[in-house]
């Protein structure tokens, strides 16, 4: 065994220590696997261990999980095996069930075992303590015990749908597993699934007393005339069920695959013993990773997250670049914002604006998250008081003296950034590197200003910064790898994903997230009702319905972009049904959108959408006013195949080259169903581009050549490949 | 085939379904058994010549699980020759119970058999006998459950009634069964429930409000504000099969919604010569009776899709039907049925119905085809359309059409 090491003291208690070799924390790995089946054997067989004590030998924790990437790579082999699709689906239940295996032979290997926690238990961790017969945690809140897995489109796999709901009730675990919650120690034996909670660096000696108290340890489950409280139909029990099944829906609307199943491994385990009840696991657990959902899921939101936050998209050769001041040009809110995540991650800024009173006003944006975060006992005074002495609010562009970096965000005007970009420029070192915060302006061109256009970069932040994970960084035309490295490490530096694209109009975030409100208007102006584009657009996942984005962009701004491009080809706007529709609601009905109060929506005090503004319909007949399944689904095909369609269209024109920063971008920059893994993944997992490109095709007949699938994708079909096999084989995981 | 014929119908009372109800302290046995005695006493029946005695009860556990059919037919001291069922189409399982009657008698396999349904729903609570509908995630989610107040409502804002709608509909439905109960309209069927010593413990319907007023109802909350908007939140999920619909509105509540009470009834059906040997006349005949299942989210509209299937199926239109009862389980059930068929509200519920008297669950289908078999013999007519709206989706009807 090379991850357990076995010490047996004079007591016959064996402390076993968890120590995956060469990895930083214990991850659940093929090889941890296997251990485990030799471990309990040893511990069930050997004559001289009385009992068993399970502790880390890491400093870092118990263990993280099961190795989502080890998993990933997996399924990835399975899918050659030429064998039928019963016999794939038992040879997966059989590896998958080999950890239950284990797990439930420990538990019932006749020698009481603890578990002793100094340090977090996730996921497959957990589940390892939950088969142990005690478990004892350090008392230090820090640690996170929790079972995360339905964050990346999983379910439990070891015993963690069956163990705990026993231990702490079908609600509370249900909540916790559903949500992928982290609970601290004191909650954790507040809820009933830690026995005890003893001073940091104690757990061992007191799993030890334990074990030596309780010669024969079992499980509540396993104690003859264990009876589960809360099934489904014991009095009062179904509530939990009824209440959590409607909960699941209205939160997941149905699209992620790891919740219900969920809920049914829970419903259905609960009623039968838990040897019956953990092969309904891993059946449920095969399912639900056998899924695209959990697919896409596993890859964006983990792998790539990972690879993406560690500098996976970096251009290399390049030495770390040590930020440490950076210059922020406008105290606007985006300039404000940034001003605050640079605080927060020990960078020293310096936030100008034209007057004092604004520089101020921008600063006062971080006091109120400082003050906010105080009050709720997130931050202490002192680590505030450090974080807003960063900021220097001030009009005088000589302190930009010895900056790293400038992050440049003033109005989208070309001639003001110009004149800012000069006048900073001044003051600047030259291997800093300037970056220009702007959402639509080509970056070549602003880059025009710079007397160093090599160390000019686009660094697009998304509102509202400290919330947003995403940087956009847009190479211009004479950008350097080497600034791209400076740029990638300052958006690590702020804690943020940085994804990198090329410098073409709309960049590729704002040009691909345009596709969905622009397709909610096309469906207006079909007929759709509105309450029908609005529910589906939400329903299929994206964060809002397509006509609030509008409304939350601004319906004047959309008028204005329509202008301007009628201007750009000397045609009259109105020609255009769209901008007509456009100019009627902003022009003659005054509606601007959310800002204004009235938009598509109407807008309580608040700022909160209160109805659907029901004049709409004085211009545009409502034809379509039921909305039966198969509507809803072509509807949801439409949304998602648009913005789908116009990422691949990115990919062909040089927009983005790594389907990794498509994906990532795709989901936290304009939050695209989530569910898929992203736009990408969505070609990839749920049609391949070869149904893909057909069902575009039917869309485009239907609809318009707006859906057609361009080259790239009509030379992909036909060859069978995926964006991942094109475009990301070497370098994506 | 035979003609299936209607000798007789009768009802008890509907007791308050709670624990200061009248009934409450009568067995769910001794209600079934009550009707049984009532159809056998009132006809004189020698009831070894029934073959079969079918009951409706939506919540058969405790007492009344395990077949309570057979074991009222034993309580009433039928012939033990005679076998019992018991039925569940949800609030359709007492008209269920008399459709298979009916299909019995005209297929031959009976020449006598009763249909009816029994409910205490004091004693026995609705939903005491779980089900996978609700609480299995694998049909639950696939189906969007959703709770029939919540369905009800939906229906409400889908087919545009509003509050005062609802509303307006219940105080007439208050006004037609107290006019009934004066002018003694139900009084051919109604069998007073006598207690343990044979004393008469309820003689009329206990749930009913006469004095209900539009301002009266405008008092009351809505019922399914919290679980449709709050928790768990039904609304978000039923607009997941509902997209049309911006906002659930909650107009229903407990005045404009079906009583819970307690009751029983039972239908005698039989053969031409079987009611001829017997020396029985008949009331009515069956012409026909149908089944259906509609989408089970909204759960309610089923009433119209299967009053299109029977008509169809009998070669009928709506001009044919002089009298339409259906099942006021909700106002807004009744008043999308109308919409949808295009009928004339006056022929429909004339003497009221649950939301007035109550909706004791496996009783009413044959309470309400009673109550239309002593109708069309007081008002002179032909031909009346009995239907219920149906748990998941179902929708359950009967045409009968006067004898004599």
């Amino acid at each position: 065994m090379e991850n357990f090491k076995i010490d047996v003291d004079s007591d016959g208690i064996a402390l076993i220590t968890f120590d995956v070799p060469g990895r930083s924390m214990n991850t659940i790995t093929g090889s941890v696997m296997r251990d485990l089946i030799t471990l309990v054997e040893t511990i069930k067989t050997d004559d001289k261990i009385k009992g068993a004590v399970i502790a880390s030998g890491k400093t870092s924790g118990f263990c993280a999980g099961a190795d989502l990437g080890e998993l990933n790579q997996r399924g990835a082999q399975a899918k050659d095996e030429p064998k039928s699709e019963e016999e794939k689906l038992k040879k997966q239940f059989d590896q998958s069930f080999t950890l239950n295996k284990s797990l439930r032979a420990l538990e019932t290997c006749g020698k009481p075992v603890a578990v002793a926690l100094e340090g977090l238990a996730l996921g497959g961790g957990l589940e390892i303590a939950l088969a142990c017969h005690y478990r004892v945690a350090a008392d230090n809140p820090k640690i996170k015990f929790g079972l995360p897995e339905s964050k990346v489109g999983l379910l439990p796999g070891a015993g963690g749908t069956q163990r705990l709901p026993r231990l702490i009730g079908v609600q509370n675990a249900a909540m916790m597993i559903l949500q992928g919650a982290d609970k601290s120690p004191q909650e954790a034996k507040g809820l009933g699934f830690i026995n005890e909670v003893v001073p940091a660096g104690k757990t061992v000696e007191a799993a030890k007393a334990w074990v030596k108290a309780n010669p024969k340890a079992t499980a509540p489950w396993d104690v003859k005339g264990f009876r589960v409280k809360d099934g489904p139909f014991t009095p009062g029990g179904s509530i939990a069920y009824v209440g959590g099944n409607a909960m699941v829906s209205k939160q997941t609307n149905l699209n992620y695959p790891a919740q219900r199943n969920i809920m049914s491994c829970i419903y259905e385990g609960i009623q039968v013993p838990i040897d019956a009840a953990l092969r309904i696991e891993s059946r449920y657990f095969i399912k639900t990773a056998n899924t695209p959902q959990a697919k896409g899921m596993i890859r964006t939101l983990f792998v790539n997250m990972q690879a993406l936050g560690k500098g996976g998209n970096r251009p290399q050769g390049f030495p770390e670049y040590q930020v440490k001041k950076v210059a922020v040009l406008g105290a606007g809110l985006m300039g404000a914002g940034i001003a605050y995540v640079q605080a927060k991650a020990g960078i020293e800024t310096v936030l100008l604006d034209v007057s004092q009173e604004s520089a101020e006003k921008g600063k006062a944006y971080s006091k109120r998250i400082v003050d906010k975060d105080v009050s709720r006992g997130k931050l202490t005074k002192e680590k505030g008081d450090e974080l807003l002495a960063r900021i220097t609010p001030s009009t005088d562009y000589s302190l930009i003296k010895g900056a790293d970096l400038v992050v440049e965000a003033v109005f989208e005007n070309p001639a003001l950034k110009a004149e800012v970009t000069k006048k900073a420029e001044a003051f600047l070192g030259d291997t800093a590197v300037f970056g220009s915060n702007t959402s639509t302006l080509p970056i070549t061109g602003l880059a025009e200003a710079s007397v160093r256009p090599k160390n000019f970069i686009g660094i697009h932040f998304f509102s509202p910064v400290e919330r947003m994970g995403l940087v956009e960084l847009i190479r211009g035309k004479e950008t350097t790898d080497e600034t791209v490295a400076k740029a990638i490490d300052y958006v690590l530096k702020i804690r943020k994903t940085p994804i990198i694209v090329n410098d073409f109009r709309g960049f590729y975030t704002s040009r691909c997230f345009g596709t969905y409100p622009a397709e909610g208007v096309e469906m207006l102006m079909e007929g759709v009702a509105p309450a029908i584009i609005e529910n589906v657009g939400r329903q299929c996942g994206m964060p809002m319905g397509p006509l609030e984005v509008s409304d939350s962009v601004g319906l004047d701004t959309a008028l204005k972009i329509g202008k301007t491009n009628a201007e750009l080809n000397q045609q009259d706007y109105k020609k255009d049904p769209r901008a007509a529709l456009l100019s009627w609601i902003v022009e003659e009905k005054g509606r601007v959108g959310r800002k204004g109060g009235k938009g598509y929506y109407e807008y309580g005090d608040d700022g909160k959408p209160t109805r659907i503004w029901p004049g709409i319909s004085e211009k545009i007949e409502t034809k379509v006013t039921e909305c039966p399944p198969e509507l809803k689904q072509e509807l949801t095909k439409r949304f998602l195949f648009r913005q789908c369609i116009e990422v691949a269209r990115c990919f062909e024109e040089g927009v983005i080259t790594d389907p990794r920063d498509a994906d990532v971008g795709s989901i936290l920059a304009w939050g695209f169903a989530p569910y898929t893994g992203g736009c990408i993944s969505y070609i990839d997992l749920f049609w391949g581009t070869k149904k893909f490109v057909e069902e575009a095709d039917r869309l485009a007949d239907a609809y318009g050549e707006r859906f057609r699938p361009n080259k790239l994708l009509r030379d992909m079909a036909a060859k069978g490949e995926t964006f991942y096999e094109r475009f990301g084989a070497k370098k994506a995981a | 085939m035979a003609e299936a014929y209607i000798y007789d119908a009768v009802r008890t009372p509907r007791g308050k379904g709670r624990n200061t109800g009248s009934l409450h302290e009568v067995t769910s046995l001794s209600l079934a058994t009550q009707v049984l005695e009532a159809i056998r006493d009132r006809n004189n029946l020698d009831t070894s010549k029934v073959d079969d005695v079918h009951l409706g009860c939506v919540s058969p556990i405790g007492e009344q699980g395990s077949d309570i059919a057979r074991i009222a037919v034993l309580n009433a001291n039928y012939a033990e020759t005679v076998a019992g069922v018991q039925v569940d189409r949800f609030c359709a399982s007492g008209l269920e119970a008399v459709n298979i009657a009916a299909a019995k008698v005209k297929s031959g396999e009976a020449n006598m058999a009763i249909g009816g349904g029994v409910e205490s729903m004091s004693r026995v609570p609705m939903g005491s006998t779980g089900g996978a509908w609700a609480t299995d995630p694998s049909i639950a989610m696939k189906t969007y459950f959703t709770p029939q107040g919540v369905g009800a409502d939906l229906i409400a804002t889908k087919y545009g009634f509003s509050r005062d709608d609802v509303d307006a509909y219940a105080v007439q439905s208050q006004q037609r069964a107290a006019k009934a109960w004066k002018e003694g309209r139900f009084k051919k069927s109604i069998v007073p429930v006598k207690d343990q010593l044979g004393v008469t413990l309820l003689a009329h319907d206990e749930h009913m409000r006469p004095d209900t007023t539009m301002q009266s109802l405008a008092s009351l909350e809505p019922s399914f504000v919290m679980q449709g908007e709050v928790m768990p939140g039904f609304d978000a999920v039923i607009q997941q099969r509902y997209p049309e619909v911006e906002k659930v509105k909650h107009v229903h509540h407990a005045g404009n919604s079906s009583g819970i009470v307690d009751g029983a009834s039972a239908v005698l059906i039989g053969t031409k010569e079987m009611g001829e040997a017997l020396g029985l006349k008949p009331r009515a005949r069956i012409l026909g009776g149908a089944s259906i299942g509609s989408e089970p989210a909204i759960m309610l509209t089923g009433p119209e899709f299967v009053t299109r299937k029977l008509l169809d199926k009998l070669g009928m239109t709506t001009k044919d039907i002089d009298l339409w009862e259906l099942n006021e389980a909700f106002a807004a059930v009744v008043l999308r049925w109308v919409q949808a068929l295009d009928l004339d509200p006056e022929k429909v519920n004339v003497n009221g119905g649950a939301i007035a008297m109550g909706h004791p669950l496996g009783a009413t289908g044959a309470m309400i085809l009673g109550a239309m078999v002593d109708e069309l013999e007081r008002s002179n007519k032909e031909r009346a359309l009995i239907t219920l709206c149906v748990g998941a989706g179902m929708g359950t009807a009967t045409v009968i059409e006067r004898v004599n």
